[in-house]
């Protein structure tokens, strides 16, 4: 048989919650969904394969955000993400992740993932944050996944690999009815009935190009496409805030941090081409990325991170964890290049922009309770709108998901769609197949994501966004009418390029809509070049409706933990003054 | 319009000698996130099919025998 031949085939299954992505959330929201009701089933949807997916694949050095008693409050923690945030926190959501995370890490300390404690059998939890101390190193970590598989087979959860799934399906009321899906390898159709959906499906990684100008070479898992974003979209779910890009600091020309994290509680830090730290804190927010996009272009630059300062036992230490975890290819990119961290700085760049609430606040909107703007759908991790999420967010938001998903499921029955939907969605999905001739998905995703990066790329500019907006209509239609996929895999990436294409235009739009400049780098308008709290203090929500793309502002919610005058523009103070 | 492929050089590198997928086996394929592996028709061993690599290791740290090999794309070495 040919490479990935195209089969055609569609079949129907049924489930009680239906869990698509099966990386850091979607795991925790399968088992979550599955202990509470061990008679309901429960599917978990991949397009990968649940052993090896997502952004934590090769497993991850540590936890980001642990709320710790005896370290730290969940009080202290809601105050320092909303100030990093500018304010535009829906606390509740915040504040239930920092009550429930320390359970999160107890349950994780089940399954056998380590985290690190010092000789009291304290948690050694380190500060990277500019306010509070919430980062705890996990010493096997590279384990992470196989843990959590083995939770997945014990509870008995049904996993469906290769199938990425296109759409969701809603009654006629708007419910939630389920989703369709498409098999990676042969291109069948498998249609999934659900009472409730719970989205993981990961970051929109794959919006901007890397400078390196491999398509694949990006800061997430280049198998988070946007997918999530796009389908939410569709079924007319809110999105908040896509204009609050991800932007991160990472190694010069290799897709992994340097990294601050693991290495700034031993006493690294990031310095200019003079040695000198400009910047008072590591932690990645959009106000330090400001900071560190200014330092790069002043002349100042290169940006390094600096350790070779350290002991020659400090850096082993350090070497160890960076290139065992998350990226282990870390240390053959230096190798490569001939970098011993024992006498040479680690250079470092930008990274390409991209949607990811882990470290920014944009993402499917969802309340405390993982729940989307449509009934019976959840989102939770890296594409649902809970702030700096991190993995240990992704976990707990994941849990919470499920959980709430399952007493969905359980107290609604199917709700009916229309075959007619099935039908069209098929179409749409098979088009670039029925074509003899036409444009490969990889030159349309190429040229699409690089009109990102000449266009979207902050500091961003009215003018270049309204252009860019016609360009990528232009590419839509080349798209919609061009793209051809020779076999399944290739549908595969044309299906995925479609996902991008929608990512850019949301970004676009929603970047159009917020007439101020706020979140540092991240959502900096030139034409707007000032924080408007009287017109902005405000989140932005994103709809499909009457199938138009539509902006409207939303309130924050009254806040759970008060913020005083002087302590909300702390992480609008990055920049290091000159010392008199 | 005409097509054209173009050569690139890809990152993962199997060793023949080493591999097991004629016996069966199939794990650098199953776990690859971006899905870019196959077990070739011709020799019954694992290779690279699609140039799409995350560079991310679980191909290699999976195979039993220790026969892949992850380079880092030629592009960004």
């Amino acid at each position: 048989m040919a490479l990935d031949q195209i089969v055609d085939g569609l079949s129907e299954v049924s489930c009680d919650v239906l869990v698509i992505g099966g990386g850091t959330a979607g795991p925790m929201a399968a088992l979550k969904a599955k202990l509470k009701n061990p008679k309901a089933n429960v599917v978990l949807l991949e397009k990968a394969n649940v052993k090896r997916s997502g952004a934590i694949s090769m497993g991850m050095d540590g936890l980001n955000n642990a709320v710790i008693p005896g370290y730290a409050t969940p009080e202290q923690y809601t105050k320092e993400i909303t100030i990093a945030n500018d304010g535009i926190v829906d606390q509740k959501a915040v504040y239930k992740y920092a009550q429930n995370c320390y359970s999160i890490i107890e349950e994780l300390d089940s399954f056998g993932i380590r985290f690190l404690k010092n000789e009291n059998g304290d948690y050694a939890v380190k500060k990277v944050h500019h306010i509070g101390t919430y980062v705890l190193p996990m010493p096997n970590g590279e384990t992470v996944k196989k843990a959590l598989y083995r939770q997945l087979r014990r509870a008995r959860i049904l996993i469906s690999n290769r199938y990425m799934a296109t759409r969701l399906l809603k009654s006629g009321d708007g419910r939630i009815a389920g989703a369709i899906s498409v098999n990676t390898r042969t291109a069948e159709i498998l249609v999934i009935k659900a009472k409730a959906v719970i989205l993981c499906m990961g970051a929109a990684g794959r919006l901007g190009l890397p400078t390196s100008g491999y398509m694949f070479g990006t800061y997430e898992n280049a198998a988070n496409s946007g997918d999530g974003y796009a389908m939410a979209y569709h079924a007319g779910a809110a999105l908040a805030n896509l204009e609050c890009y991800q932007i991160n600091p990472l190694i010069k020309d290799y897709n992994g941090p340097a990294c601050a994290y693991v290495a700034g509680p031993f006493g690294a830090f990031t310095a200019n081409n003079e040695g000198s730290r400009f910047i008072e804190c590591d932690y990645w927010s959009g106000q330090m990325m400001l900071e560190f996009y200014n330092e790069l272009l002043s002349g100042k630059g290169p940006v390094f991170l600096q350790l070779k300062h350290l002991h020659p036992d400090t850096i082993s230490e350090i070497e160890n964890t960076l290139h065992k975890v998350e990226r282990p290819t870390r240390g053959l990119f230096q190798q490569g290049r001939g970098v011993d961290y024992r006498n040479e700085s680690i250079e470092m760049h930008i990274s390409e922009i991209g949607f990811c609430s882990g470290h920014s606040a944009s993402g499917v909107f969802v309340d405390d309770n993982a729940r989307t703007t449509v009934p019976g759908l959840y989102a939770a991790g890296d594409m649902a709108s809970v702030p700096h999420n991190y993995m240990l967010g992704a976990f707990t938001n994941g849990a919470v998901a499920g959980i709430d998903a399952m007493e969905f499921a359980d107290n609604h029955d199917f709700a009916e769609f229309d075959a007619a939907d099935v039908a069209s969605e098929r179409d749409r999905v098979l088009a670039p197949t029925r074509r003899e001739d036409g444009i490969p998905p990889n030159q349309v995703e190429y040229k699409t994501r690089r009109l990102v990066n000449d266009y979207l790329q902050p500091p961003k500019v009215t003018r270049k966004y309204e252009l860019g907006m016609r360009r990528l209509a232009e590419m839509r239609q080349d798209m919609q009418e061009h793209m051809i996929a020779r076999n399944a895999h290739e549908l595969l990436r044309a299906l995925e390029v479609q996902s991008i294409m929608d990512c850019a235009d949301m970004a676009v739009h929603a970047s159009l809509y917020r007439e101020e400049s706020r979140w540092g780098l991240y959502h900096w308008r030139t034409d707007f070049p000032e924080k408007d709290n009287e017109n902005w203090f405000c989140h932005t929500l994103l709809s499909k409706q009457n199938g138009k793309m539509t902006s409207e502002k939303r309130a924050v919610e009254p806040y759970v933990v008060p913020i005083s005058d002087d302590e909300k523009d702390l992480y609008d103070r990055q920049r290091i003054r000159a010392s008199a | 319009m005409p097509l054209a492929s173009y050569q690139t050089s890809v990152p993962v590198v199997v060793d023949d000698v080493k591999c097991i997928a004629d016996k069966g086996c199939t794990v650098c394929v199953d776990v690859c996130p971006l899905d870019v592996l196959r077990i070739s028709d011709m020799t019954g061993k694992a290779y690279m099919a699609y140039d799409e690599c995350w560079y991310c290791m679980p191909c290699e740290a999976d195979c039993p025998t220790g026969a892949v090999t992850v380079n880092i794309p030629y592009l960004l070495r």
